[in-house]
């Protein structure tokens, strides 16, 4: 295994190991660059993992303050908690649900397929999907996801069922077990699905794709990756040219380093990648790193969510099996018929029963609360999952007040909701509710979205500079070796989840990183 | 399909004053075929016994379910003792709320909450208190400290751990049996 000296300066440094950092890394030590990943929290190996959801949340959650602002619910409900995403090597990849999905093509380009939508900042990528397409296999093949590369798809659990019975009967077409990242069949050396739950609690068998056990451990075995757990990048560093020539970051025991770098590459997730950016500020760039456009931290988005949960007459035991292997994509669709723009999909999922009384309805008490409880057993639930509407003012700030306890301050998020993204919301609220009234539901819960999962858009990719924060390539406009590798650099957020393009760019970005440091251009 | 067997292994389980904080007063409980007494608040060293009845009184209000015994719910409450006594602004908080409770109360029932007959009344006092920080923290304790014990959860018909069982993949994870064919 590698180890790199601080002052190497030849180093590509990546900040996060998840879906983009730990791609990034493992893809670049293939091709022979040496990396240093920094990863701020722990290395937790799957066997670790703890199928209990209060204690498997302690071990792997980004727990560190922020504070929210806005008229989202979670900022009421989870005023410290906005995102629900990992601290810990692997990052999200250990607790994600392993969807799968391509953009469609109209997601690349919502400001042509849109037009104007007051209050929203579209513009379109500047890639589409045709240019996606290669580095989509790439990713497909990697992650081993069911229903592409002859695979087949995963057997469909009791939620699925009855989510599937329902979707017929309403006459959609496109419903199946989902396009999923979880070994159907042995590969890749690991096993298959074992049908234990607890997806979002870490895959204690493996079967479901993590860099944490797939990514990492292969570009170590290179020999040219170094990955240091208990690291929180604190600042970027860069010279009078304008150029990053490294990080200071704070070690397990808390002391302070700094790492050279030849490239950094920021992959911390879309709450704290602008945070390091601005928290990065210079008297050269004293808006933050990369800052020009302004846009850094803004145009936050986390998806329009929401969960549909039933209560049938007989048991559904929804918890048992792979948590979101099974989804409706007739709604994917943009069709401005409905009141919207855009379209979302309808996955499964399901909670224990202690995230059950946490998220059913936040501060929900009393009889009408408890008999929902009561009905667990014979809950069958649905995760809305749809595109939500970039806005300038949902925003990752610096907070004001208050520091971490490197003294720097923490990160701010507000949101609010779109009326596009309202619109959505009511719209697969009623259908969610359709699908299982069509086979006998007793009751439906309209369920508020969750602390934000999906977190992207933050340090969005712009054809022009005062667009967005990078390029194509995810590299920023105004330095041209720092780079934005997570889902931050997404322009817009489409329906479906996001990991996938995530580890598509990060393909397609250490082909251009390892390229550019050839020919000497960074 | 494969049913959850609800029936609870803790029915018996009861509290004896003085034992729980030492040993297993279940077992003393069980073997003694006692039952449950008013004896568990006495052990309370920072709050009052007639505090943390109240407390369990609320909890029972705020979720109420049937099938559960005291047992779970005084579980879920009796951290607060302690809590209290490595904190004294919770201290504070919880004998003011309870104090105020009480208060509305004896205002429109002649009595303190806790003889409040009708659980409906007693329900009208806490949407009183409801936006008050005591009735937050109260609440949002209970949501975790009763749905989170592991005893409570196959009386819901939740099996919890799965994977030192090797799943559901031979437990029953696609053995629905009633719905209508696709």
């Amino acid at each position: 295994m590698a180890k790199f000296d601080l002052n190497d300066s030849g180093v590509v440094v990546i900040v996060g190991s998840g879906a983009g950092g730990g791609t990034l890394g493992n893809e670049l030590a293939q091709k022979g660059v040496k990396v240093v990943i920094l990863e701020a929290g722990p290395r937790i190996e799957n066997q670790d993992f703890i199928n209990d959801e209060w204690d498997s949340f302690s071990q792997l959650a980004w727990s560190d303050m922020r504070t929210t602002s806005g008229s989202w619910r979670v900022a009421h409900d989870f005023p410290s908690v906005p995102a629900w995403i990992v601290k810990a090597v692997g990052g999200s990849t250990v607790h994600w649900a392993g969807a799968s999905l391509r953009f469609d093509e109209h997601e690349f380009k919502i400001k042509s397929a849109y037009g104007g939508i007051p209050g929203a900042n579209l513009i379109d990528w500047p890639i589409t999907l045709a240019e996606m397409e290669p580095w989509y296999a790439k990713a497909e093949d990697k992650m081993g996801v069911t229903r592409t590369n002859g695979i087949p798809g995963l057997p469909g659990n009791n939620n699925f069922k009855v989510m599937e019975a329902g979707a017929r009967k309403l006459g959609y077409k496109e419903v199946h077990t989902g396009r999923m990242a979880i070994n159907s069949e042995p590969r890749d050396g690991r096993g298959s699905c074992q049908q234990i739950g607890f997806c979002f609690q870490g895959c204690k068998s493996g079967a479901k794709w993590s860099t944490l056990y797939t990514e990492i451990p292969k570009g170590e075995a290179t020999g040219n990756l170094e990955v240091r757990p208990g690291s929180m990048v604190i600042k970027i560093e860069h010279d009078q040219s304008g150029k990053v020539t490294g990080v200071v970051y704070a070690d397990a025991s808390g002391a302070m380093q700094r790492q050279k770098a030849r490239v950094v590459a920021v992959a911390g997730n879309s709450i704290e990648s602008p945070r390091l950016l601005l928290n990065s500020a210079s008297s050269m760039f004293p808006d933050g790193l990369a800052n020009s456009s302004g846009q850094v931290g803004r145009n936050y988005m986390r998806h329009m969510t929401g969960s549909v949960y039933a209560t049938f007459e007989k048991s559904v035991h929804m918890y048992r099996g792979t948590t979101m292997a099974g989804i409706i994509r007739d709604e994917a669709r943009n069709d401005p018929k409905r009141g919207f723009v855009g379209g979302y999909e309808m996955e499964t999922l399901s909670l224990g029963l202690p995230f059950m009384a946490a998220f059913l309805n936040p501060g929900a008490w009393g009889r009408s609360f408890t008999s929902a409880m009561e009905g667990y057993p014979r809950m069958a639930g649905m995760w809305l999952v749809g595109e939500d509407m970039p806005q300038e003012t949902n925003r990752v700030t610096l907070d004001p007040k208050i520091k971490d306890k490197f003294g720097m301050p923490v990160a701010s998020v507000h949101f609010d909701d779109h009326p596009n993204d309202v619109a959505m919301r009511d719209h697969a609220y009623k259908q969610g509710a359709a699908v299982y009234e069509a086979v006998g539901a007793t009751v439906t819960y309209p369920t508020p979205p969750y602390p934000s999962t999906h977190n992207m858009g933050t340090n969005r990719m712009s054809e022009k500079p005062r667009d967005g924060v990078c390029n194509k390539f995810g590299q920023t406009h105004d330095i041209k070796n720092l780079f934005i590798s997570d889902g931050s650099q997404f322009t817009s957020g489409a329906a479906c989840n996001p990991t996938l393009t995530i580890v598509s760019l990060a393909i397609r970005q250490a082909d251009h990183i390892a390229g550019a440091m050839q020919r000497k251009e960074i | 399909m494969r049913e959850i067997d609800r029936r609870s292994k803790y029915d018996r389980r009861m509290f004896l004053k003085g034992a729980a904080a030492t040993a297993p007063a279940v077992a003393i409980a069980t073997s003694t075929g006692l039952g449950i007494t008013d004896a568990w608040a006495d052990d309370a060293k920072t709050l009052s016994p007639a505090q943390m009845k109240t407390l369990l009184k609320m909890a029972r209000d705020i979720y109420p379910h049937d099938f559960l015994g005291d047992s779970y719910y005084i579980t879920a409450v009796k951290p607060w003792d302690d809590k209290a006594a490595k904190d004294p602004a919770l201290k504070a908080l919880i004998s003011d709320g309870v104090a105020r409770l009480d208060q509305e109360a004896n205002d429109r029932h002649k009595v303190p909450y806790v003889q409040v007959a009708w659980e409906n009344d007693r329900v009208a006092l806490l949407q009183k208190i409801e936006p008050s920080a005591f009735f937050q923290k109260i609440r949002g304790d209970l949501v975790v400290s009763l749905y989170n014990q592991k005893e409570v959860w196959p009386r819901f018909g939740y099996e919890g751990s799965s994977a030192e069982h090797g799943g559901y993949i031979k437990r029953g994870f696609a053995d629905i049996d009633w719905l209508p064919k696709a």
